[in-house]
């Protein structure tokens, strides 16, 4: 059963990825990337990181997929790329070779590294926190947040200006300058 | 169950999250239109996510992979939402603009 859901997350997760790539359309891709956050989202359920996935879908197929065709819809959906149209010489192949290597590698280490995994075990300090203690058979959810709150709570608050900063800054980036101002600076 | 059913392992794992992270780099490097370089980020980015899950699986009682990726998750909202605005900012100016055509900063 493990391995039914993983290999067909994992067809739904590599269909999506080459369909964003090979896709012409941009709304297509959007709509491959759908797929792939999905299948990203069955393997975090498969791995007992329910909450991870509800985020997953939440914030990335609700709220980022959504920006996406947002913004596709803003700027017109008639600008389909040719895909046949190679504009460096040697970049097809460049990027193959990138990419080849880059999955080459990664496999190789794994593969290699497969026995070591896990033998570093965190000892029992490092595992828990300052406040309270991390019981493993809590729920994932309460775990998670027993973590958050107490060792990452400064970078938690952190977070919040960062979300501050860019929903500042993207009113300031997209908005249409007044007229005084674009005749000033014109 | 039976043994010659196989449970897939953190390797397993691992060398799907490589193959998605390099369809990404293939795509951030191919392609043109820069909202689609964009979602090639966001490929990439779910594949590092799905690595740390796993790994923190395989460490058993540490949650602290959980927690980077929910981190990871937010810093990825926040840099959508950014890039976003800037390329918003730039097609508005320069209609069907490809990222060759964006060498405004050139000196």
């Amino acid at each position: 059963m493990q391995l039914f859901v993983f290999i067909c997350a994992g067809a739904m997760i590599l269909a999506g990825a080459i369909g964003v790539v090979t896709r012409s359309h941009p709304v297509h891709a959007a709509l491959s990337l759908i797929l792939t956050l999905f299948g990203v989202a069955v393997l975090y359920v498969a791995q007992e990181a329910q909450f991870l996935a509800a985020v997953q879908i939440i914030v990335y197929a609700g709220a980022i997929v959504v920006l996406f065709l947002f913004v596709i819809m803003l700027l017109g959906v008639d600008s389909i790329e040719d895909l046949r149209i190679e504009p460096f010489k040697l970049q097809r192949k460049f990027a193959a070779v990138v990419g080849g290597g880059v999955i080459g590698l990664v496999t190789i280490a794994a593969i290699s590294s497969r026995d070591n995994i896990g033998l570093v075990k965190p000892t029992p300090s490092d595992a828990v926190g300052a406040v309270g203690t991390l019981d493993p058979h809590d729920s994932n959810i309460r775990r998670l947040a027993r973590d958050l709150f107490s060792d990452h709570v400064l970078a938690f608050e952190l977070t919040s200006v960062l979300l501050v900063i860019a929903v500042v800054g993207t009113v300031v980036l997209a908005r249409r300058a007044p007229k005084s101002v674009s005749e000033e600076t014109a | 169950m039976t043994a010659s059913v196989a449970i897939p392992t953190t390797t397993w794992y691992l060398i799907l999250a490589a193959v998605l992270f390099g369809v990404g780099t293939v795509g951030v490097l191919v392609r043109r239109n820069p909202l689609i370089m964009l979602m090639c980020v966001e490929l990439m980015l779910n594949a590092v996510n799905l690595t740390f899950v796993a790994l923190a699986r395989k460490l058993g009682d540490d949650i602290g992979g959980q927690t980077t990726v929910f981190f990871v998750l937010v810093v990825a909202a926040a840099e959508v939402v950014v890039g976003l605005g800037i390329i918003v900012a730039i097609l508005r100016r320069k209609p069907n603009a490809t990222a060759d055509d964006l060498a405004e900063l050139k000196g």
